[in-house]
Formats: C-alpha cells, structure tokens, sequence
C-alpha cells in the first residue's frame, strides 16, 4: 500500500500534526511520501520523498493551486491512500481533491484496520465502519487519533514542484481573536459552563463554583458564540487549550474539538445529566445531574470548608 | 441532535423513529445568512433544500418561517445511506440551471459529520467556494468572508459572486421565527422533487456497520440522591486533587 501524506504549515512554521499523518501510515505498515507547501527552513523531520512547493509563491491558504499541485503529485506517485488532517487545511482541500480524482473521501479517521475506516457519526455518539469503493481513496484523520510511538525524526530527500495555476480566491491575511483578559492557560483549576446551562443567567453558578475553588471559569463554544462568556473564556480547538491539575466540565457533552482543548488535564470532574456523554470517556469522575442543583450544592459545601 | 441514538435493525445507520427532528445546527446559520443578504440587497430570491424523508419538510417550514421564499423537497427515504458525494450529486444538479449567486451550507451535517458536501458542490458546478466561515460581507456581487482556523485564527478570503460558502458555528444569530411569519410561511410554495430525477451517479464509499462505541472511559459515575454526590465530590477533590488542601 502506498500513501501520500499531506503534511501542513501555517504563518512559517510545520504543524505538529503532520506527524500523526505519518502514525496514521505506520500503523498501516503503507509505505508514504509525503506533499508540502511550505519552506525548506522548516522541513519536517520525515525519512522518505517531500514533494515541496515554496509557500512564497502558492501561498499558503490557496485551494486552487494546493489541489492542482496535489493532483500532479498524485499523478506520478500514483499512491492508493491520500491523507489528510481533519483540520480547516484537510477539510477544506480533500474534497477538492477527491472529486478530480473521482475518489471516495472518508472523514475524519479516528482508527482503521486493513481496508475499513472508522468514523465518528451523530455528534460522536456512534462510530460507523467505512470502505471506499473506488481505487484511490482520500482520507482526514481526526486530531490527536494517531500518535507516534517515537520522537520523529529524518531527513526527506526533496523534491521541488511548482504550478501556474490561477486562483478564484485572494487571501486577505490572518486575524487573530483578540486576547486579553483572562489567561486560562495559566489557571490551575478551571470550572467550565456548556451549552446545559440553559441561559446566561446561569453561568454566575459556575463562575461561583470557580471561585470558591480557587480558580477560572471558562466555556464551550456555544456559550461563547451566544455571548454569554467572552471569547478568551473559550476552552477547544478554536479557543485556549488548558492543562489544569482540576477541570470540572458542567453541561459540556464532550465533542472531540472540545476534549482537545481540556483532556490533558490532571483530574477531570463532568456534572451532565446524561449518563452516555461522551465527556464520559475523558472524566474521571462523572456524577450524572442537574448542574442547577449539584453545582450550587456543591460551591455551598466548598465555602463551608 | 438528540441524546439517545440507537441502531436500526440493518445496522448501518439510527432509528430516527423516537427521535425529535431539528435542523442542522450549521445549517441554521446557512439559512439565517441567505435571509440576511436578502434583507440587505432587497431584490432576492432565497430557496431552501433538503434532500430526506417526507419529515425533513417541518424543518424546512423552519426555514421559510425564517425568510426563505421556498422550499425544495428532494423526497428520499434512502437518504440517510447516501454517501456525501451523491447529496452532494443531488444538490449540484438541481442546482446547475438556476444561476444561483449564492449557495449557503452548513460546514457539517451533524449525523453524518463529513464536512464535504458544500465544498463537493461547489467544485461540481466549477465555484469558487470558502469553507468555515464565520463572518460574511456581500457588496455588490464582492464577497469577502472570514474563514476560521484553528486557536482563535481567521482566514480573510475575497472572492466574486457566484461562490458557495460553508457556514460555521457563530456566524450569525439565527433569529426565531416569529408568530405572524410562522403564519406567512404556510403559505410559500413547498415543491417536492423525486430523487431519481436527480441522481445519476453511484455512492463512492459504504457503511459496513454503524454500533455504539465501547466505553472506554472507566471513570467514576456517580448517580442519585444530589446532596450525596455533593458530598461525594468534596470528598473526591480533597483525596484525589491538591486544590482543597
Ligand atoms: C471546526 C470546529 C471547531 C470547534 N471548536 C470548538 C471549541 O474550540 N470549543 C468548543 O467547546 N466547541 C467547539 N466546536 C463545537 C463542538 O463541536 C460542539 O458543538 C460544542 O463543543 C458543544 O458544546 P456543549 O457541549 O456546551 O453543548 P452540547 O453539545 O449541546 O451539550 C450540552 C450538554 O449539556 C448537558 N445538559 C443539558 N442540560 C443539563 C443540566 N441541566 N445539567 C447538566 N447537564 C445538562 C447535555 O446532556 C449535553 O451533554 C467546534 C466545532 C467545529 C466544527
Ligand atoms: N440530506 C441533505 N439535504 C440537504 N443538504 C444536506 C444534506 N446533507 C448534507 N447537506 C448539506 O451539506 C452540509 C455538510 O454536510 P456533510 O458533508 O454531511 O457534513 C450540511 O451542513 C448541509 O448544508
């Protein structure tokens, strides 16, 4: 099996990621070479063929000419597999891709075995087993699914590629949320409000549980898109990504760009009231009720100490 | 999205049977940001599409409720075996004769979750289009969005009208439908489409099966009575943590 790993790079640096690409093919036992937009003054540590096109010239957000150097890339190495991140790069490219090669794409792989791929399906509630039925397959994985058993390392032999390929759209630059405000990076105990909360109201309950304990309070995404807590609150991938000794998840229910910000903290307490959340597989404890009732319950208990 | 999910009896996709039926949460912002260009530009012409069973028609009523002129019904009981490039087969082939400006989707549906259908689209009809975006401007056929990147990054991203933009959580505010539009929209037309007039083309992948997945958690799982969780978890945090100390 032969695959070609689509490797990332964001404002002058090689994403992390790009190495759980090359897990993904080593799990496989599937030979690779890995495509690169990016600058040989940030090679990823990669033993095998780095097809590199300079980001000074195809930019680093550009579809258009990202696919078509993808496509003759694929043309010569005719690889079975194209993998990409699930990230906004992966999500946004594969499908580009898939439908010039006229390729089934499977999204974000959290496991496969041989020629059956795994997916998440309803908000992560059920897995389904997918298969290709087409000869080239592309594929996302998901985040943090595939980790490499060792520190990379390497040398690519590279092979430098260009296109002249015009581009219907023009990017404008990056901006950056403001920051400012709270660090939560910094918090050592972090008590976070989700969207079971139920109204704005209710997040003083939660910023007094934080407070009685000593530390910050924080958010998932929807409570911060509704305004109820400012963006630097915003615990995900989209937001901060904390690593507190204490994170108690009130009405969260656990979606993968969620967990990613918060599952590296040392104790993970969840209050849901529903048993089957998947904020279960991270929590070290889950009591299964009302955050209305147990969370007030509890900061009472706490300032009494 | 309900909580409780179970398998059907094929195994391969949910019993939706006990189950309330929403919109997809993404595609509440699609439909709240075609109704606000329509708002702004005046001369509009907003539809709204949703390929399914007979009951995905209620969540379109949502739609017109919402602002749409009308809804397009593309009736099929298989959909939920679909693979994403066949919806997205669908969707491109209603929509290749009706000279769209904008086609607005969500960024994912929620059960299937691929995250490919709007962007297959668009490469299907040969437009442009910017996935992700969490804010949007329209000036006179100049579309300039802003597509959202991992840890508080966004993408600005200019592009000419026609273009097809996936929509992402926080886009908008979806409004609610209001008593008296909730009135008007019953009576906006609701065409039906069989799908076969549509869909050529095969499924590019299969569901071998669709199962409940193991848990792996192994925490602790506390129930009952909640003064004694409370107590519970006091007792929790000053054995298993350092912060009550
Ligand atoms: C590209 C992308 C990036 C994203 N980035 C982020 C991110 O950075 N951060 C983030 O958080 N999300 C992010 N999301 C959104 C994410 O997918 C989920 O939609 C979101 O995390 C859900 O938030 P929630 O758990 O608060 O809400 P829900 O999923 O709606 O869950 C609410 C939970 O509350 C429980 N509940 C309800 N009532 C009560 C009650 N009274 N007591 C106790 N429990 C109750 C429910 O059982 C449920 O489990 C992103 C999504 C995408 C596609
Ligand atoms: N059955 C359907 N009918 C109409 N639109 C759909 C359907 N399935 C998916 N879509 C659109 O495609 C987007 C992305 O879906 P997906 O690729 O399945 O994650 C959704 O947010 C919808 O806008």
């Amino acid at each position: 099996m032969k695959t070609l790993l689509v490797a990332e790079y964001r404002e002058g640096a090689l994403l992390n990621a790009t190495y759980e690409l090359v897990a993904f093919a080593e799990k496989l036992g599937a030979e690779s070479a890995m495509f690169l937009v990016g600058s040989d003054t940030a090679l990823p540590k990669y033993d095998g063929t780095l097809y590199l096109a300079d980001v000074a010239q195809a930019g680093e957000f550009n579809p258009a000419v990202h696919k078509q150097l993808l496509l003759d890339v694929i043309a010569k190495e005719q690889p079975e597999l194209i993998v990409f991140s699930h990230s906004s790069y992966g999500w946004d490219l594969a499908p580009r891709v898939a439908l010039a090669l006229n390729a089934a794409q499977i999204s974000e792989v959290v496991d496969v075995a041989g020629n059956t791929f795994v997916v998440p399906a309803c908000n992560a509630k059920l897995r389904r087993d997918l298969q290709s039925k087409t000869a080239q397959t592309v594929v996302t994985l998901q985040g943090g699914a595939f980790g490499l058993s060792a520190e990379p390392s390497g040398t690519p032999k590279v092979e430098k590629i260009e296109t002249a390929t015009a581009s219907p759209l023009e990017f404008g630059g990056y901006e950056a949320v403001e920051k400012g405000g709270v660090d939560l990076t910094k918090a050592e105990i972090i008590v976070s409000a989700g969207r079971g909360i139920g109204k704005a109201e209710n997040l003083e309950m939660i910023s007094q549980l934080a407070e009685a304990l000593g530390g910050e309070y924080g958010a998932s995404r929807p409570v911060v898109d509704a305004e109820w807590a400012e963006h630097n609150r915003q615990i995900g991938t989209t937001g901060q990504t904390v690593s507190p000794k204490l994170y108690v998840a009130c009405g969260i229910s656990g979606a993968i760009q969620h967990l990613a910000g918060m599952k590296k903290s040392e104790f993970i307490i969840a209050i849901n009231t529903d048993k089957d959340a998947p904020i279960g597989e991270v929590a070290d404890v889950l009591a299964v009720a009302d955050l209305k009732e147990l969370v007030p319950a509890l900061t009472e208990r706490i300032q009494k100490l | 999205m309900e909580s409780k999910f179970k398998v059907n009896t094929e195994g391969k996709w949910y019993d939706n049977v006990d189950l309330a039926w929403r919109m997809n949460e993404y595609d509440e912002f699609a439909v709240e940001q075609a109704v606000q260009v329509k708002d702004q530009v005046g001369e509009a012409d907003v539809t709204v599409l949703s390929i399914g069973i007979d009951k995905v028609k209620e969540t379109m009523k949502k739609a017109l409720a919402m602002g749409c002129d009308r809804g397009v019904h593309v009736n099929d009981d298989a959909s939920y075996a679909k693979d994403p490039f066949e919806i997205a087969s669908i969707i491109a082939a209603f929509a290749r004769d009706k000279g769209f400006d904008l086609i607005f989707t969500g960024m994912q549906s929620q059960d299937r979750g691929s995250a490919q259908v709007g962007v297959l689209v668009a490469e299907m009809l040969g437009l442009p289009s910017v996935s992700t975006i969490v804010d949007f401007a329209f000036d006179n056929g100049q579309i300039t969005a802003k597509r959202e990147l991992e840890g508080g990054l966004r993408a600005i991203i200019k592009t000419q009208a026609p273009a097809l933009l996936t929509c992402q959580l926080g886009l908008n505010t979806p409004r609610y439908p209001t008593l008296p539009n909730i009135m008007k929209a019953k009576k906006k037309e609701l065409l039906t489409l069989e799908v076969a007039t549509l869909l050529q083309d095969g499924a590019r992948q299969e569901t071998v099966k669709m199962y409940v997945p193991e848990k792996k958690g192994g925490g602790l799982v506390l129930e009952g009575d909640v003064g004694a969780i409370a107590d519970q978890l006091v007792q929790i945090l000053k054995e298993k943590t350092g912060v009550l100390a």
